[in-house]
């Protein structure tokens, strides 16, 4: 759980607070995305988090605890830090880096080198064929996993990412964030990320905050943001195609008619985008669905308006 | 020919006084170097990250890059007298400013997001710079000893004018005494030290470059 009550932050000769007033909370095992203009106070909201930026005023707690209170340099080892530009020390090894954590926790060598082998495989590298290269023998989304698998390597409760997959093109990046978000899912991390790619905050987000010129403009699950966003400026942000990316949100099955169709079923777990998809691509009215019963044109639309029973109760929210 | 034959003639007559002073020299150039290495490093961290502190630190290296080494052993002498101590002192005045420069230099150019990360990561401020900052700036700190090091070892030789010994004693005695042989000994002697020091300095940093692995 992470509680930010009231921060701020004001920068010296700054003529207004960088992030003001911010208030939001981040409920265990949940993952939260921050999203907002450059420059709207993302990464400094962030920062105080970890306090590398101290706040200038409001209160912090982290696991229940006055985070403010306590020593910054032990509580950073407590919190899983990714950065846009990774950050790998560039004269260790993979297995060095990801160590970093466990070693200034003071864990024996036999420890260490289990839980180096395990949060590399778990984030997707053969520690046989990664663990002793060097950061600039790694391809850009190996290193961004090497940077995931040394932020998890001290089994931190609380994960800060900072635009975790930004240096990578776009097929990576959609890989990437699905195996992450679904690793975290698994590990029950309380998870506070920040990027602009609206994408990536709705995929990587349980709930999702809008900042803007450092105040909270809109804080909720993704798929009641995107149905009734705050204000003008939010909705603007979201884009005019808010509705359909919503739809990626929603399960088909909330579009389940009785009756059969030909063709293909969809598969379990298929969205409401997914189920439009195939209605679009197959030209026919109706899709079967997984389990009996099908999606048909009309009823996601139903199913995918802002104001239907489906928005009241959306798929994955927390 | 008559002075290579001199100077061979010289060293088969005095072994002994040319141990001796290369002895020295070597003596005079490790303090001199260690003590510049002892001062200039510790205050190229402490100041790296404060912009007007190392901007100051930069600046007064520089003024005292340009004091020539012979004035400087001239103004030390009325202060500390004749010896070792004032020769050793002059020369790690002459040791600090490459190896505060680059310090300096190398700290600040160190890759700031692997900085960022060891302080996220909760890295102490000591750690940081042993185990990140440092190593980081390697590169750029060891071209600053390299620097220093054949530096201080060609101004030892002036380390004869305030009495502090060295081959640079061989010289000025070989001129007194209009001993050519003695002369060119240690005038070689010197020039081949300072070669070495390169040389030696070179090939530490090739080593340190590929275990950095060029990054
Ligand atoms: N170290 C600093 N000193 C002074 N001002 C700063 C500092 N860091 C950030 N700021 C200012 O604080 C404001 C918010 O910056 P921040 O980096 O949090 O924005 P952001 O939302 O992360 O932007 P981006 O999307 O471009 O990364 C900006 O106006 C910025 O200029
Ligand atoms: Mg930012």
């Amino acid at each position: 759980m992470i509680e930010l009550r009231g921060l701020t932050k004001r920068w010296p000769g700054a003529d207004r607070a960088a992030v003001d007033e911010v208030t939001l909370s981040v409920p265990e095992g949940t993952s939260c995305a921050l999203i907002g203009p450059s420059g709207s106070g993302k990464t400094t909201t962030l920062r105080m988090v970890n306090r590398l930026v101290e706040p200038s005023g409001g209160s912090l707690r982290i696991a229940g605890e006055d985070a403010l209170k306590q020593d910054p340099v032990r509580l950073r080892r407590g919190i899983g830090y990714v950065i846009q530009e990774v950050g790998l020390f560039p004269h260790r090894s993979v297995a060095e880096n990801v160590a970093t954590v466990p070693r200034l926790l003071g864990w024996a060598d036999a420890r260490i080198k289990a839980r180096v082998e395990e949060v590399l495989t778990l984030t997707g590298l053969d520690p046989a064929r990664f663990a002793a290269r060097r950061p600039h023998q790694l391809s850009g989304g190996e290193r961004q996993r090497v940077g995931v698998a040394r932020a998890l390597a001290g089994d931190p409760p609380v994960l800060l990412m900072d635009e975790p997959f930004g240096a990578v093109d776009p097929v990576v990046r959609g890989r990437l964030q699905e195996e992450v978000l679904r690793l975290l899912k698994t590990l029950r991390k309380t998870v506070l990320v920040v990027t602009h790619d609206l994408e990536e905050a709705v995929r990587l987000g349980d709930a999702v905050a809008v900042l803007r010129d450092g105040r909270m403009a809109q804080h909720a699950p993704a798929a009641e943001m995107l149905a009734r966003p705050a204000d003008g400026f939010v909705a603007e942000f979201l884009g005019s195609d808010r509705a359909l990316k919503r739809l990626a949100l929603l399960p088909a099955v909330a579009a389940r008619r009785e009756g059969r169709a030909e063709g293909e079923a969809l598969p379990p777990g298929a969205s409401l985008r997914d189920a439009l998809a195939a209605l679009l691509a197959r030209g026919t009215k109706a899709v079967p669905l997984a389990d009996g019963g099908v999606a048909t044109l009309d009823a996601v639309a139903e199913a995918g308006a802002p104001m239907s029973a489906a928005a009241a109760g959306p798929a994955g929210s927390p | 020919m008559e002075a290579l034959a001199g100077a061979a003639g010289w060293l088969a007559a005095n072994p002994l006084t040319f141990l001796g002073a290369v002895g020295d020299h070597l003596m005079l150039s490790l303090v001199g170097l260690g003590l510049g290495i002892l001062v200039a490093l510790p205050l190229g961290v402490a100041v790296a990250h404060r912009p007007r502190l190392a901007e100051a630190a930069i600046a007064g290296a520089g003024a005292l890059r340009t004091i020539p080494s012979l004035a400087v052993l001239a103004a030390l002498l009325p202060l500390l007298g004749v010896g070792f101590t004032p020769s050793v002192l002059a020369l790690a005045l002459l040791a600090l400013p490459p190896v505060l420069v680059n310090t300096v230099t190398g700290l600040r150019g160190a890759d700031r997001a692997a900085l960022d990360a060891a302080r996220g990561l909760g890295m102490g401020a000591v750690r940081r710079a042993l185990q990140v900052e440092l190593p980081l700036a390697s590169p750029l700190v060891f071209a600053g000893l390299r620097i220093a090091a054949v530096q201080v070892v060609s101004a030892a030789a002036l380390a004869t004018f305030i009495g502090g010994g060295g081959l640079g004693d061989l010289v000025t005695q070989g001129l007194a005494l209009l001993d050519t042989g003695r002369m060119l000994v240690g005038a070689v002697a010197i020039a081949l030290l300072a070669l070495a020091t390169e040389a030696g300095f070179g090939l530490l940093e090739r080593h340190l470059a590929r275990r950095m692995g060029g990054a």
